[in-house]
């Protein structure tokens, strides 16, 4: 997960000079900080349920799993560059563009995530190779990924496109945007003294659903039956006639998915990204998914709502510089007081 | 094999009314006995009787729900496992765990390591104390491997050796802890009977050299020829002790295993 | 699998495995004295060798574009990083993927000492350096090294960004704009720097001509560390690592290492076998981190200005990358790493941009065909020749029947 200099900040603060005030700012912009924290944290909890799914069936970290996010960004970008209005707009104008892009989003990071498996993970795991090798693989894996999306010029370069699809390629390590597409926040109604808008909604309601669905499909289809029998006891499941292969490779269908919709809503409400931006998104969505406990869906929908609400507090206390350093401090306290999590680990067997 | 051992010896482990329960399973349910030092006492029971469970606990792998477990006198709750291992109980693996990429005299190594006492400062700076410990580390290392029969295999990396060779060696690592008692889990599994008489003699050696035997075994035949006496585990209690003449008649025992007597080849 | 997959994998392997066979036939026909004087000389005769390269300025891999005594430099700083950071990931096993923290600590704490709020000399700003980063891994290790090791790497990830981001926004520390004028350390001889500076002069060689013949044009002034001539620094802290080596070989030929190895290869039953495993990943944590802000401070005094951007979690992957693909588990191994991943960059200089994605593809095939790296570890290289003698006598045995 190679770094990003720095995410655009995201938190709205009323600006006082007098830091003795800090106090009272939070309490001051309570509500705006807490509902726009819960935003942000659905967007934490979709990334971490791609890193508990995984985790919880195979004990792997997957650390490509960031620039799956990130590709799903570049296909959000790249939709409304393609067909978006290109200029500042509301929510209502676009939202034919914004499904195509949500939906293409999630098939992006889909199919990413489906390539880091095949050609990162599968011979490890079918070699039984130790968590080191893995672990690196996966490290490998990101590098690359992040890599090959900051050469895209050049390796467009190659096949002749550069100009063709220079508004997809040029200036490949810079913030990109969605083609001058700006989606401006409409105000609608208010929940103590902040007037939520309807990308809040959209953005928490988007995440809710795609929880529910997933929660959904773990705990009622057959195919989440064998990703909980595989994570229980791989050779039983396989002589239960469970194919671990496919139920592996759902795993990180599934995870993807979940990282494409992140992605998508992501970008509507930032607007921009960079081919290093999964690198600090993937360290505080892994955060939040241990804090939750790791294995569980609902801890992770957990970890990142807390994750999301206690950055925002944080960087209204100590300065939005340190907003980032929220997530690891938290993520030590938790590893400190409670390694298995707030809601616990559910890893198939009882670990010693 | 003797049935007349003193049995007045001092009880050098006691297991007082010992339960363990995982949420709604109770694997031990008010077990005690003790092991007396200076013999070896076998371990016995059918499948899921819970002998692996009190195995792990009287090592510290595993807390006792309630009860208490003492070592030559001391509690040993909540000590940490290498601190257990410091105090004087060793123990080897069912399913053999060495240091697959150490050499087999680096493995016995490891285990005669507990007793040093020099650290890194000494090792940088060569320190005659680091050169002493290391040469008696050596030593008694290679004596060892020489007891358990395998001095000629000193050099070669544990994973190289034949299963055999493993049991030994995983014997001669765990005696290089200085232990009081040596728990011995299933050393015989996979052994053909030649194989499995040596190990008989071997224990044997082990147990006249002075240390204390603590044997988990499936094979009748290996627990009624080298154990001075027996416990035997059923659904997690114990369900008779004695000598090994008593236990064979016993109808407890018997019952339990289902014929136990016609278990002539079992391994 | 499929047969193009098949025919590639086989293709990386066999590259692979070619590149350390002519290494290792090459390795083989040098004569090795068997005596202990002669292993001495020979000895000798390499660090010799070692020392006089920016000197000599040998044809093919001296870099164009880019002074060669400050490439060789920066391979001795990252082999330094790569044989520390092989402590913690090859012997005990403990995967660091925040070890730019450790070199940022070091690297800092000299910064500040010697120019930021006091002016110490750099040789009494280094032990505290040294000092501070070992402190602060014992801080980051004494929580986190109790934990699933999986989770062991993420906290170093988000360690190394933590450090990262204090110096960045810290302005005692400089904040964004980094320390300057960090000084370099003192100079032997009258009037340094100057032209008649240090105590006496020593040639290097020119191959202009196609043999090798003194260059009219460059001296290195012994011992004077200025700001052109870095070959002094060079030899400084080519004796770092001759020195850190040494110290390696005597740790880890005695119970810490035999701990180590235990620790790494089965934590559980170490600890049955009576090793305090928590104390000794605690002590490869701090011995990483005494070697990674060593290399750091050097690094300070070096480049006499340090800021957060040279502190990236890239940074960080790179130094993994260099003890990966070197072997991990061997420290010639991690100093071949370290060397490649500094020298390859600056040789191939037009490649710079490519550089990220080269290693990252190298980690993906090195894992899925060769995790043992370039210079597997002395038990791996035995147990993969004892695998092969057994081939041979299976072979043998088809013969007869």
């Amino acid at each position: 997960m190679p770094p990003a200099a720095g995410t655009p900040d995201d938190a709205v603060r009323p600006d006082t000079g007098d830091r003795g005030s800090l106090v009272d700012d939070l309490i001051h912009s309570f509500f705006a900080l807490t509902i726009q924290g819960i935003a942000l944290g659905a967007v934490y909890a979709l990334i971490a349920l791609g890193y508990t799914l995984v985790y919880g069936v195979l004990r792997l970290i997957n650390f490509a799993h960031s620039e799956v996010f990130m590709y799903g960004t570049f296909a959000t970008a790249w939709i409304f560059v393609l067909i978006g209005p290109g200029k500042d707009t509301h929510l209502g104008n676009v939202v034919g563009v914004l499904i195509v892009a949500f939906v293409a989003s999630m098939i992006m990071s889909g199919l990413i995530a489906l390539v880091v498996e095949r050609i990162a993970y599968r011979r490890l795991i079918r070699n039984r190779a130790p968590s080191l090798i893995m672990l690196i693989s996966a490290i490998g894996a990101s590098i690359t990924l992040s890599e090959l999306m900051g050469q895209r010029a050049a390796i467009s370069d190659w096949f002749g496109l550069r100009d063709n699809l220079s508004d997809y390629v040029s200036h490949p390590r810079d913030t990109y945007g969605m083609g001058g597409t700006t989606v401006n926040p409409t105000q609608l109604f208010k929940i103590g003294d902040y007037r939520i808008t309807d990308i809040d909604i959209v953005v928490i309601v988007a995440a809710i659903l795609m929880m529910v669905g997933l929660d959904f499909f773990v705990r009622k289809t057959k195919f989440g039956r064998g990703m909980r029998a595989v994570a229980q006891d791989p050779e039983s499941a396989a002589l239960m006639g469970v194919n671990s292969q496919r139920i592996v490779q759902l795993t990180f269908l599934l995870g993807g998915i979940m990282a494409g919709a992140a992605a998508c809503l992501y970008m509507l409400r930032i607007g921009v990204t960079k081919p290093n931006v999964g690198f600090i998104l993937g360290l505080k969505a892994f955060t939040a998914a241990v804090m939750g406990g790791i294995g569980n869906l609902r801890g992770a929908l957990l970890g990142g709502l807390i994750l999301g609400v206690a950055e925002n507090y944080g960087s209204a206390l100590v300065g939005t510089q340190w907003k980032d350093a929220v997530a690891f401090v938290l993520l030590i306290l938790i590893l400190l007081v409670r390694p298995s999590g707030i809601l616990g680990e559910v890893l198939g067997k009882a670990r010693a | 094999m003797s049935s007349d051992v003193v049995s007045a010896g001092k009880a050098l482990l006691e297991l007082d009314h010992v339960t363990i329960k995982f949420g709604g399973l109770t694997a031990l349910d008010d077990v005690s006995f003790d092991i007396k030092e200076g013999e070896i006492l076998g371990l016995i029971g059918p499948n899921g009787a819970g002998k692996t469970t009190c195995f792990n606990v009287m090592t510290g792998v595993y807390q006792a729900t309630s009860g208490a477990i003492r070592f030559d006198g001391r509690p040993l709750a909540k000590l940490q496992r290498h601190k257990i291992t410091k105090l004087g109980i060793a123990r080897t693996f069912q399913n053999i765990r060495l240091f697959r990429s150490m050499s087999a005299l680096d493995n016995v190594m490891v285990g005669a390591d507990v007793h040093s006492k020099v650290g890194i400062l000494n090792a940088l700076f060569r320190t005659p104390r680091h050169r002493h410990t290391e040469a008696a580390a050596e030593q008694k290392a290679r004596e060892l491997l020489d007891f358990v029969g395998i001095s000629g295999r000193a050099d070669e990396l544990a994973s190289n050796l034949s299963y055999g060779d493993q049991r030994r060696l995983e014997i001669a690592r765990a005696l290089a802890t200085g232990p009081k008692l040596l728990c011995l889990d299933e050393p015989a599994a996979g052994f053909n009977p030649a194989e499995k008489r040596q190990l008989m003699d071997l224990i044997r050696r082990v147990r006249d050299i002075g240390y204390t035997v603590l044997l988990i075994e499936h094979d009748m035949r290996l627990v009624m020829g080298v154990t001075d006496r027996i416990v035997v585990l059923e659904f997690g209690r114990k369900i008779a002790e004695g000598t090994p003449a008593e236990i064979r008649d016993n109808p407890a025992v018997i019952a339990a295993y289902l014929g136990v007597e016609e278990d002539a080849d079992a391994s | 699998m499929s047969t193009a997959g098949t025919a590639t994998s086989n293709l990386v392997r066999s590259g692979l495995q070619s590149f350390h066979d002519v290494s290792s036939s090459l390795w083989a026909r040098v004569p090795k004295p068997k005596t202990k004087k002669g292993k001495a000389a020979w000895i000798v005769v390499g660090v010799v060798i070692a020392y006089a390269l920016p000197l000599i300025n040998l044809p093919v891999i001296t870099t164009t574009g880019s002074d060669m005594a400050s490439v060789l430099y920066d391979c001795i700083g990252y082999a330094i990083v790569a044989v520390g950071l092989n402590i913690v990931i090859g012997y005990a096993g403990l995967l660091d993927l925040g070890y730019v923290g450790f070199y940022a600590v070091g690297a800092y704490t000299v910064g500040t000492l010697t120019s930021e709020h006091w002016h110490w000399p750099f040789f009494l700003a280094l032990p505290v350096a040294v000092v501070v980063t070992m402190v602060s891994g014992v801080l980051l290790g004494a929580p986190t090294l109790r934990v699933r090791g999986d989770y062991l790497a993420i906290v170093t990830l988000g360690f190394g960004e933590i450090v990262r981001i204090v110096i960045t926004y810290t302005d005692w520390l400089g904040a964004a704009t980094g320390i300057k004028a960090i000084p370099a350390p003192p100079s032997i001889g009258p009037n340094p720097p100057g032209p008649d500076g240090g105590l006496f002069d020593i040639a290097h060689l020119t191959w202009a001509n196609g043999y090798p013949e003194v260059d009219p044009t460059k001296k290195t002034q012994f011992l004077v560390f200025g700001v052109i001539d870095i070959v002094p620094f060079y030899w400084l802290l080519l004796t770092v690592l001759v020195l850190i080596i040494v110290g390696d070989r005597l740790i880890k030929a005695s119970r810490v290492g035999r701990a180590w190895e235990a620790t790494r290869e089965d934590e559980d039953a170490a600890e049955v076998m009576g090793v305090p495993t928590f104390k000794y990943k605690l002590l490869a944590f701090a011995m990483g981190a005494f070697i990674g802000g060593l290399s750091g401070a050097f690094f300070a005094t070096r480049q006499g200005y340090i800021s957060p951007t040279s502190f990236t979690a890239m940074l960080s992957e790179m130094f993994v990358a260099a003890v990966i693909i070197g072997g991990a588990g061997n420290r010639w191994g991690a100093i071949v790493g370290g060397v490649l991943v500094a020298y390859l960059p600056e040789r191939f200089r037009n490649f710079a941009d490519w550089r990220m994605l080269v290693f990252g593809i190298a980690l993906l095939l090195l894992t899925t065909f060769r995790p043992q790296g370039i210079f597997p570890a002395r038990a791996t290289r035995r147990a993969v020749r004892a695998e092969q003698k057994i081939h041979e006598l299976e072979g043998e045995n088809v013969d007869v029947i």
